[in-house]
């Protein structure tokens, strides 16, 4: 049966929640990306969107403006949250958000913040931008649009967004972290075995 | 056709073919990710693959960009020195931007460094940029169109290494930027190396080498054997799609070299997403076309 998480996510809905668990979001999803991070935490502006409870996407859509003023979702994927790295823990503490969906993984600083605020991270499959786009029902708000297109927080109403991959959860286990060891450690044998046989210098 | 009508048409079928090309893969590409899907086993990348498989035949029956990142614009040229509009074509490649941007429609991914100002039409300083190669005795026209996504193009590194390090330091190098940093740029990856003298020469190398299909290997017997090695042992790592673990990879390795000085050593990785958007059009004298890349296209 799919999980399902719906906005405004309580700590009680993220408590179960492990790595690798796969969940769906029902309710509203805003974009925010490197820019948004930036004047939130350095240069101290309001995020223009409350998103307390909410859900926060790593993404730069692409967005049509219909002549009637409203926009169409055309393709939303998610973008390397391991930009936003230097910024997630402080604006997780600021702005109360419960969930962040990226691509790839995301440091200690973020699993530090998740565990000391109730906050996930999940990945959506990166690349998958039409499928992401055929769950938002509407746009139904656009905020800091002198960003241009990519940087706009789009504030999305979304149906069973997913699949969304938990790769921190409110224990502060990090997926990406404890596969990078692995990886790791795969690779000194491996680079041994290819040494032997490139030694095209003699 | 006369002169201005020539240079409409031919801005028209590249409008429409860097549009087409965001929205469906190679058809080398697709083949090979069919392959790495049956072949894999861990049940969370095959939903990963599975949800790639969905996306690409729904971007195909919605006709929209398979990615939103559609990508800084480049374009690789190999234009013989007879190629009737020769002196055209950045005017030509300027509009087939503008109006793929349009058409597609693309993201705007042009930003003015400095002023930091995006530009809101996929065209700037140099962008969409060019990469030229001329054939002194030809008249067509080879255009390789590449979305360089944010994502694959983060990766991207350089180094000169010292002779003394070797092969086994390029090996060294490949793996490392790979496990650090392709992680995170949408694996299974296409993996470009540049085996060349110094840090601009082997990285527009590693570039055209992610311009190769994913299956053909370097002329060169002993490169070609470093692709194969690399290849099987970056898969081996069991990176998996998106990074999170899985039986492969990357779809491959490519590598490109030139004749290095003896001192240096210079290298470089490019790495291409799995929505690896490339597209090859061959122009004849006469502007008729033919498409190498995607089988069975109309534009």
């Amino acid at each position: 049966m799919k999980k399902i998480l719906t906005t405004p996510i309580t700590d009680e809905a993220l408590a179960d929640l492990n790595v690798g668990d796969i969940v769906y979001l029902t309710g509203h999803l805003v974009t925010c990306r490197d820019v948004a991070h930036r004047r939130l935490i350095e240069l101290k502006q309001q995020l223009p969107v409350d998103v307390r409870g909410g859900a926060i996407f790593h993404a730069g859509p692409i967005v049509r403006e219909k002549d009637d003023g409203s926009f169409e979702m055309v393709s939303i994927g998610p973008t390397t949250s391991m930009r936003m790295e230097k910024f997630e823990r402080q604006f997780i503490q600021e702005t109360g958000v419960k969930m962040i969906i990226g691509k790839g993984g995301m440091g200690e600083e973020t699993a530090a913040g998740c565990l000391e605020n109730n906050a996930v991270h999940a990945v959506f499959p990166g690349g998958c931008a039409v499928v992401a786009a055929t769950k938002v029902e509407a746009i139904e708000a656009a905020e800091w649009r002198d960003l241009g297109m990519p940087e706009t927080l789009w504030v999305n109403r979304v149906k069973e967004f997913g699949p969304l991959i938990i790769s921190i959860d409110t224990k502060g286990n990090n997926i990406f972290e404890e596969n990078k060891k692995t990886f790791n450690e795969r690779k000194g044998a491996i680079l041994e075995r290819i040494h032997e046989k490139v030694k095209f210098i003699k | 056709m006369g002169n201005e009508q020539s240079i409409e048409h031919m801005s028209d079928v590249m409008s429409r073919f860097t549009s087409y090309i965001g929205k469906r893969l190679p058809t080398d590409v697709k083949k090979k990710q069919a392959e790495l899907r049956k072949k894999e086993k861990n049940p969370m990348a095959i939903e990963i693959y599975d949800t790639m498989a969905e996306n690409q035949e729904a971007a195909d029956k919605l006709d929209r960009p398979s990615c939103q990142d559609t990508g800084v614009i480049q374009y690789f040229l190999k234009v013989g020195a007879k190629f009737p509009l020769i002196g055209e074509l950045e005017e030509i490649l300027r509009a087939a931007t503008l109006g793929a941007t349009e058409r597609g429609p693309l993201r705007h991914n042009a930003v003015e460094t400095f002023d930091e100002k995006n530009t809101g039409t996929n065209t700037g300083s140099n962008i969409p940029w060019l990469d030229w190669e001329i054939l002194p005795n030809e008249d067509t026209a080879e255009i390789e169109v590449y979305m360089a996504g944010g994502g694959c193009t983060l990766p991207g590194h350089a180094k000169v290494l010292m002779p003394g390090q070797g092969y086994e330091g390029v090996a060294d190098f490949v793996f490392d930027v790979i496990t650090s940093r392709g992680v995170n740029a949408c694996p299974p990856l296409l993996v470009g190396v540049g085996v060349s003298t110094s840090v601009e020469t082997a990285a527009r190398l590693s570039k055209k080498a992610i311009l190769r299909p994913v299956d053909t290997s370097n002329p060169n017997a002993n490169a070609a054997l470093m692709e194969e090695l690399l290849e099987e042992g970056l898969n081996e790592v069991g990176i998996g799609p998106q990074g999170l673990t899985g039986d492969n990879t990357v779809m491959g390795v490519n590598i490109e070299s030139s004749a290095r000085h003896p001192s240096t050593i210079g290298v470089a990785v490019s790495t291409g997403c799995w929505a690896h958007r490339r597209g090859t059009i061959i122009f004849n004298a006469d502007l008729s076309y033919e498409v190498i890349s995607h089988e069975g296209v109309t534009l």
